[in-house]
């Protein structure tokens, strides 16, 4: 299942703003005024919405296109263009590798790391899970739920055990095991507390240490975040070298607008899509899912 | 990235000096600015419209003239606006005339709700209370394990059952009446307000429950989407509050006015750090000041009051005025303003100064007012009281008793004698202004945005005590804004 089908719940709020701007079927100053809310609206961010219509502005009077399917038309490849053509595929190769996965409290690393595992074992791969966060209560607990849900090991150390030597610990172990992938879960940590990004930085050498190799480190963003998404992208991107995004929680009606500064300012592409609680609730990212969904857009198609 | 709205108003300001009038283009260039600086707050662009319109009606109507130069009035202006909706009072819980008080969290996944379960937990009993922890969550896998693992730690009990959440809630309940417990927290599930089936079940132990505060969990870093959830938690549970949660990233909040606008539902808590203390009463203004970057001003305030004894701080300024201020009183000074935490946190709570003390490891050395307090110790209480007396052989007591050299002494006591000039002359200039209180000095810098722009200093910024068994469910506090 892709993006598309797995939005149909949150395209269920299409945007007023939408139907105002076609209802009108001509382009108008209002109609940029409504295009500006909707993407202020899908926390696209100021800065990030002034530039997008800026350069949709100049495209459409260039083009004489007059009506507004033409408009939105070229909004929507501007957007598509700043999304990218990046490689969105996750990389393996290590022996076995390893995909770290960090973020904020309450992202939402965990339930994607479940669902990573369960994807990636009916993809026929030996997983391997590490609960690295030790430091919220019973997360290893939850982890083991989704362990035993996929039939894979999970190694764990004790409560407010050294993170580093944990994920170590399954990497040894996967690597006697034979097994291809750790995945690898750690604490929520604000990108404002130093010691703790610092904790995160040797979480990442760590992992190296042994026979692994860590071939992504997944930031997990909130789809309902605002614009400090994009300060938390830039923080961890400089401690540890973000290789992706997993946009979580995208079934609610918030857009996740933010990753769309997050591409373009510090590059990093969203690769994965969490649309619920369920194991195979994740996704590929598709720019042009997104974009339709980012507007609601597809509501009626 | 995120510019304070004082250095955003900058630019804007500088031009417009010296206009005897605003133009209504003007006006439009503060408000863009503002309108840039809420929105990277996240505060909801309806809210923002709402700010705008008043602003405008305000600032481009009669009262732009007067004392104050036309830049500095729309600051204060746009200040007035911002407080009046984050203003007002702590808000408070009440307690239920018939025990158990019941508490109903509800939010988004991940807003951190199980958490701030345990939290208020501990907040309850620090106020005296015996809370009891319900698990409803029984949707997330070991929730209900990191719920009993927290609530081990703060020593309160707690119910769950691996039934469903209805369920639960009313053997939960009735398990708190049983032992006697006056307050029931109950933790349910994180759910989306779109999904009807999990609304429904919400909806469910509330009726069981039917709680006296329904609190919504929200975290500090949500988006726009923030008051159309809240609006949706509203419309099926009827919302009493909000807990604001994860305030220790650097978030700005802006989320949570916007609920406040437009519920006109206040938030009761802040959450800002992860162990299970880190957790208060809110003051809305501190918010106010947060979104825009100014400090956390009343913070500061807070502190200074507490800290400086106000007989002698008053005593030490009417001296300072006349000139007859001694190094007695500059020694007191300096350890009432120790006391009030490291150097480098008052200046980071200082408007304008969080930003420019950034990467710069304090500035302020505070080895050397350990020195200058050594110096100031190793006097008699007549070198004190007249330094002019110091001579060679003094000098040289005094350095060898504080372990500097002579010419340190030197130094402090030039630029003491200059400093009392100075204050001399200003209070020559200034005769009203005798007797001030030294925290009213810290007070003035608060209000300081752009210019000098005098505020109203909210009441109401006191911790409060829990109001008595009042009606339960009712709040005594203006729920409007």
């Amino acid at each position: 299942m892709g993006l598309r089908s797995h939005l149909s719940r949150a395209r269920g709020a299409l945007s007023s703003h939408l139907v105002s701007i076609r209802a009108a079927g001509i382009v108008e100053e209002r109609t940029w005024r409504d295009l500006e809310d909707a993407l202020l609206l899908a926390d696209v961010g100021a800065k990030t919405t002034d530039e997008l219509l800026s350069e949709a502005r100049e495209r459409f009077e260039r083009n004489d296109e007059v009506d507004v399917e033409g408009l939105l038309g070229i909004l929507k490849s501007v957007l598509i263009e700043r999304l990218g053509v990046t490689d969105r595929s996750l990389a393996t190769g290590g022996e076995p590798s390893v995909w770290l996965f960090v973020g904020v409290n309450g992202a939402g690393k965990t339930t994607t790391i479940g669902k990573v595992g369960s994807r990636e074992v009916a993809a026929g791969l030996q997983v391997v899970f590490a609960a690295g966060d030790t430091f919220r209560a019973a997360a290893a607990d939850q982890l083991a739920t989704w362990a035993d849900r996929v039939g894979s090991p999970l190694v764990r150390g004790a409560e407010n055990a050294d993170p580093s030597s944990v994920i170590f610990d399954a990497v040894e172990h996967a690597a006697a095991r034979g097994a291809d992938l750790v995945l690898a879960d750690t604490a929520g940590r604000f990108h404002t507390k130093s010691n703790l990004m610092d904790e995160l930085a040797k979480v990442r050498r760590v992992a190296e240490k042994g026979s692994g190799t860590v071939t992504e480190t997944l930031l997990v963003i909130d789809a309902t975040t605002g614009q400090n998404g994009l300060v938390q992208a830039r923080q961890f991107a400089e401690v540890v070298e973000v290789t992706g995004i997993v946009l979580t929680k995208l079934d609610g009606s918030a857009r996740g607008g933010i990753v769309v500064a997050v591409q373009e300012d510090i590059g990093i592409p969203v690769k994965l899509v969490g649309v619920g609680e369920g194991g195979d609730d994740l996704v590929e990212f598709d720019p042009v899912d997104f974009v339709d969904a980012l507007f609601g857009v597809t509501a009626e198609i | 990235m995120f510019e304070s709205l004082s250095s955003r108003f900058e630019g804007v300001l500088k031009r417009v000096r010296g206009k005897g009038r605003l133009s209504a283009e003007d006006v439009e260039d503060f408000l863009g600015e503002f309108r840039l600086a809420l929105l990277d707050a996240d505060v909801h662009l309806a809210v923002v419209r709402t700010f705008q319109d008043r602003i405008r009606e305000r600032a481009v109507g009669s009262e732009v003239s007067g004392a104050l130069n036309p830049g500095q009035q729309v600051v204060k202006i746009v200040l007035e606006e911002l407080t009046a909706v984050l203003g007002g009072e702590t808000h408070r819980l009440s307690y239920a005339s018939k025990p158990p008080t019941v508490v109903l969290l509800a939010g988004l996944q991940g807003a951190g709700k199980t958490t701030t379960a345990a939290k208020l937990a501990r907040w309850f009993k620090t106020q005296g209370r015996n809370p009891m922890l319900i698990g409803a969550d029984l949707q997330r896998p070991a929730a209900v394990e990191q719920l009993q693992t927290l609530a081990e730690r703060i020593d309160v009990p707690v119910f769950s059952d691996p039934t469903d959440s209805v369920s639960v809630a009313r053997a939960g309940l009735a398990e708190a009446r049983r032992l006697g417990r006056d307050v029931v927290i109950c933790d349910t599930a994180g759910r989306l307000a779109i999904d009807d089936d999990l609304m429904d079940e919400l909806v469910g132990v509330a009726e069981v429950l039917e709680p006296h505060h329904t609190l919504l969990v929200v975290d500090a870093m949500v988006g726009q989407d923030a008051v159309k959830t809240a609006e949706s938690f509203h419309a099926r549970l009827g919302l009493d509050a909000v807990v604001l949660t994860k305030l220790d990233g650097d978030a700005r909040g802006g989320a949570a006015l916007s609920i406040k606008e437009v519920l006109g539902r206040p938030i009761a808590f802040a959450s800002t750090g992860e162990t299970l203390d880190d957790f208060e009463l809110f003051h809305p203004d501190r918010l106010a000041s947060r979104i825009l970057g100014m400090g956390d001003v009343e913070t500061l305030i807070e502190r200074a009051e507490e800290t400086f004894e106000q007989v002698e701080a008053e005593a030490a300024a009417s001296r300072l005025l006349d000139g007859s201020f001694t190094l007695n009183d500059f020694l007191d000074q300096l350890k009432a303003l120790r006391k009030m935490g490291p150097i480098s946190d008052i200046m980071g709570m200082v408007p304008g100064m969080a930003h420019q003390m950034k990467g710069v490891e304090a500035d302020v050395d505070e080895r050397r007012i350990d020195r200058i307090e050594g110096i100031i110790h190793s006097m008699t209480p007549s070198e004190r009281a007249n330094p002019d007396v110091i001579d060679g052989s003094r000098r040289a007591r005094i350095a060898a008793g504080s372990g500097t050299k002579p010419n340190e002494i030197n130094q402090l006591v030039r630029q003491f004698r200059e400093m009392r000039k100075m204050m001399k002359q200003m209070g020559g200039k200034s005769q009203g202004a005798k007797g001030r209180r030294k925290g009213r000095k810290t007070r003035g810098s608060r209000t300081t945005v752009g210019g000098s722009v005098p505020i109203d200093k909210k009441k109401g910024l006191s911790l409060p005590g829990l109001g008595d068994a009042e009606g339960a469910g009712s709040f005594p506090v203006d729920l409007g804004s």
